[in-house]
């Protein structure tokens, strides 16, 4: 019985404030603006892998350090714009999601708030690690480590988004699920997180081939051998490869995901999004293929389309936390309106029958009940001194202790100190009265 | 009660929002808000003495691009994550409460947003392109502009932000009206804002000094000149830092006591509003002193190790000043909406009538049996006192009665006393909020104190204790 009461699914309240805004623009709001978060969420992480592998890279060719030190720099810039972008979604979510989100947070506690300091530390070394290129050029085993550990936490950090994110669809499994590490054994997780890491990367190496493709980017002055089609033909590459492994993982990250949330409307929006990236890889392949100087001509173009194919995702993301959620949402809401009923009819009833406190015949006896007897009695010593002392110290001095409840203070060394009580002066006159006549 | 409990028992909760928002609001006051526009006058400063055919003189613009360096480093990864992480740490510690005001401030975050997205392209511009600056007296000139706008900017965002911090201690109208206008204006914010601006100053003057100590060789012209500036710009701040603080000190009181008469603060407050008054003065004296000194006496040798005082003088005045926010507040943590226990005001009709596990969603005990009395006590004291208190560790529920009632070693709680204690606390202790459950609760929860001081360890969990059964 026990174990049946634990197992079933939580059916909590909703806040009792309505939506800010009309449901359907905060679920825009979410959508475009998670999509851009994680746009750069995607260059940062793809940013400091391929620093990294390409400053490895250049312990034997010189000049992919350079390729290494061109790349950080665009690191630090996208990192910022990826915390700050990531507040309008934080926002939304918080908004639309309020319970599901925070359970999924409490549940992952530790690790949840432990993504500050984590994301702190790997800043801070991504700034290390680029102001220090000079001092630390004898040193290339240092200061690859700062990098790598740099890019350790930013593959880890995106793990514990994924988790919550994923916890916060099965309310069924919020009374058993006890940590991280448990949430983190969830079905569609791991494949979630390939998808993700393939992503970046893909998404990183067209802004590589946008960056060091510009007009304004004099290659030269950095470079002597690599030349830009090369460095670009690598980053379309792996833009391509990337890309293309999608079309491996992800179907497994579909057929991973639990059968509630799926719908037709879901297949269609994936399965549109993916259609759209076909044309945009054929496009890739042909300029990687194809001579060099016709490289990027159809940069725009691909972009566009991968741009939309990542809108169907995105959307594809949110339509199955909908259906996901729905059931759960009536109940709930369902839940919240009984219990403000509830609530009101508690409030009518309280003011109807005031507890009972009319046997107490005196006033000053009724204000010492409420007031006072949490730390006064009357024989022994609870907090403050018994009526009995009171009465010793202050007999025919009623000004004495009336002075005393207005302003007290701290007397007995042994004794806590008394705080101020906020009586009215009608109050105070008969609690002092009451208290001489004891 | 409708989320999974977090909670710190060693620690506690609120200390962990604590350190993380008051090195944000140091940060932002001290190296964003009072400090870009220092700044950008030092660079001003460099731009007007440049001679007829250079840009800037140098040394001037080597020193604010320092100083910047410093500024940009430090609030794009601390002051940045440590922003963020007040969000994520309210959100772990009370849900409902910035659940409840996020739906109220959706607006003014996402409008703070967009202010904020603005600041952070702005000081990534500003100065990321600082080397670019020096090719032309035109180039220099826009950077500058660049820096003023970066300043109002986050000037900007410290304003939108104040208000969501004043609703917090008072809520004004918005309680019967619910509406954002309501909210946002309430009665606590101008005044508040009165006084943060100038404080950020004042923090941004304090740090600039001795970096600028820093950054600057012994002897040279530059340390006494940039010394003498800023300087001059701390002790323009203190008189309105003293306005304002003023104005703020006398509006508190009209707060916090609500509908009770305002000569008579409790003595917690007033020992915390003494600590204030006595901080302002030893900050404000020791800013006074220094500034003075290194603006009238440039030839003066004073020690570097002097330059660190106004920086401690003014973060533990900053930092003190957010302690009596936070304690200003209480009970309530959305002032008269909800209390610091996360639970409604109006809701606690409901709570008394039924119990408070009786709609507690996650507590595995919904009524009080003989059997279970522990665990419903523990889990009423999660849900009504864990906020705030822990078991032994910093701010213990157990320490705190076994104080209040002076017992000696081994002396052992009464349970009537707490009993009857606990039922009036909201009378014996005005920042306390009034106990939320019914009479049963009240005894388990009496009664898992009571073993939490015996026996120093949690109780058995249910299953053992009804499998031994």
């Amino acid at each position: 019985m026990l174990h049946h009461i634990l197992l079933q699914t939580p059916i909590p309240r909703d806040l009792p404030l309505p939506l800010p805004l009309p449901h359907s623009v905060l679920v825009v709001l979410l959508v475009v603006s998670f999509l851009l978060h994680i746009l750069f969420v995607n260059l940062m992480v793809g940013g400091s892998i391929l620093t990294l592998w390409s400053q490895i890279k250049g312990l034997r060719k010189p000049e992919y350090d350079t390729l290494a030190h061109e790349i950080a720099e665009t690191i630090t810039v996208n990192k910022s714009l990826a915390v700050v972008l990531g507040v309008a979604p934080l926002l939304s979510i918080n908004t639309l999601y309020t319970v599901y989100f925070y359970s999924a947070n409490a549940l992952t506690g530790i690790f949840w708030i432990a993504i500050i300091p984590l994301v702190t530390v790997a800043f801070l070394l991504t700034y290390a690690h680029k102001y220090s290129w000079k001092v630390l050029g004898s040193n290339k085993a240092l200061h690859i480590s700062i990098m790598g550990l740099a890019v350790l936490i930013f593959l880890f950090i995106p793990l514990i988004f994924l988790v919550n994110i994923n916890l916060m669809l099965f309310p069924e499994k919020w009374n058993t699920i006890t940590g991280f590490a448990e949430a983190l054994t969830l079905p569609n997780v791991f494949p979630r997180y390939l998808h993700f890491l393939l992503a970046s990367l893909g998404t990183t190496g067209l802004f590589i081939c946008w960056y060091f493709g510009r007009k304004t980017y004099h290659f030269e002055e950095h470079f002597q051998e690599l030349t830009r089609y090369e460095i670009r033909k690598k980053a379309y590459s792996l833009t391509f490869g990337a890309s293309a492994a999608q079309f491996l993982i992800g179907p497994v990250v579909l057929l991973t995901l639990p059968t509630k949330g799926m719908s037709w409307h879901l297949l269609l929006t994936i399965g549109t999004g993916a259609v759209v990236a076909i044309p945009a890889l054929y496009l890739i392949w042909k300029e990687i293929t194809g001579k060099p100087e016709s490289l990027g001509k159809n940069f725009w173009k691909i972009t566009a389309l991968l741009l939309t194919t990542v809108t169907f995702m995105g959307s594809g993301r949110h339509l199955y936390r909908a259906v996901a959620l729905e059931p759960h949402q009536k109940l709930m809401a369902a839940k919240t309106a009984n219990f403000q009923k509830e609530v009101k009819k508690a409030t009518e009833e309280a003011l109807l029958n005031p507890p009972k406190q009319t046997s107490v015949a005196d006033a000053g006896e009724a204000v010492f009940q409420s007031k006072c007897s949490a730390c006064h009695a009357a024989e022994v010593k609870v907090v403050g001194p018994p009526i009995k002392e009171m009465v010793a110290i202050y007999k025919g001095n009623p000004k004495g202790l009336h002075d005393w409840i207005l302003k007290p203070g701290k007397k007995r060394p042994d004794y806590p100190q008394m705080p101020a009580l906020g009586l009215s002066e009608q109050e105070i006159q008969d609690v002092a009265k009451f208290i001489l006549k004891q | 009660m409708d989320f999974p409990i977090f909670h710190l028992d060693f620690m506690g909760d609120r200390l962990l929002i604590a350190i993380i928002a008051v090195l944000h609001v140091l940060i932002n006051h001290g190296l964003a808000v009072g400090f870009i526009p220092l700044v950008t006058w030092i660079e001003y400063i460099g731009f007007n003495k440049g001679g007829q055919n250079t840009v800037t003189h140098t040394e001037w613009d080597t020193l604010a691009h320092r100083l910047m360096t410093v500024a940009f480093i430090i609030t794009t990864t601390i002051g940045a994550m440590t922003g963020v992480g007040i969000w994520l740490s309210s959100s772990l510690v009370n849900p409902a409460s910035i659940g409840s005001l996020i739906r109220v401030f959706y607006g003014a975050w996402f409008v703070e947003w967009l202010v904020f997205v603005t600041e952070v392209v702005l000081i990534l511009i500003y100065y990321l392109s600082w080397k670019k600056s020096l090719v032309s007296v035109e180039a220099k000139a826009k950077h500058i502009r660049l820096g003023t706008a970066l300043s109002i900017f986050s000037w900007i965002t410290m304003s939108i932000i104040v208000s969501i911090l004043g609703f917090m201690m008072d809520s004004g109208s918005w309680a019967e009206n619910k509406t954002f206008v309501a909210g946002f204006s309430n009665p606590i914010y101008l005044p508040q804002l009165a006084f943060r601006t100038p404080l950020a100053a004042l923090m941004a003057g304090a740090l600039a000094l001795l970096l600028a100590r820093i950054f600057t060789s012994k002897n040279s012209e530059i340390r006494i000149e940039s010394g003498r500036k800023i300087a001059l710009w701390m002790l323009v701040a203190v008189p309105f830092t003293l306005i304002g603080a003023t104005v703020y000190y006398l509006r508190i009181p009209h707060l916090m006591i609500g509908n009770l008469p305002v000569a008579i603060g409790t003595m917690e407050f007033q020992s915390w509003y003494d600590l204030l008054v006595k901080f302002i003065i030893g900050a404000i004296s020791t800013v006074i002193i220094i500034a003075g000194l290194v603006y009238f006496r440039p030839n003066l040798k004073i020690p570097s190790a002097f330059y660190v005082l106004p920086v401690l003088g003014m973060l533990a005045f900053a930092g003190i000043f957010e302690r009596i926010r936070e304690f200003i507040r209480k009970p309530y943590v959305i002032g008269n909406y909800m209390y610091s226990n996360t639970l409604r005001k109006d809701d606690y009709p409901l709570y008394k009538r039924d119990g408070l596990l009786a709609h507690a969603t996650y507590s595995p005990v919904k009524e009080v049996t003989p059997e279970n009395r522990l665990i419903a006590g523990e889990q009423v004291f999660l849900l009504a006192c864990s906020r705030c208190h822990t078991t032994h560790g910093i701010n213990s529920v157990v320490e705190k009665f076994e104080d209040m009632y002076s017992l000696k070693p081994n002396e052992s709680l009464n349970k009537d006393l707490m009993k009857n204690y606990i039922s009036h606390i909201e009378n014996a202790r005005y920042f306390m909020p009034p106990f939320p459950g019914n009479e049963a609760e009240l005894e388990a929860l009496v009664a898992y104190i009571q073993h939490l001081q015996s026996t120093g360890l949690p109780p058995e969990p249910l299953e053992t204790s009804l499998n031994s059964k």
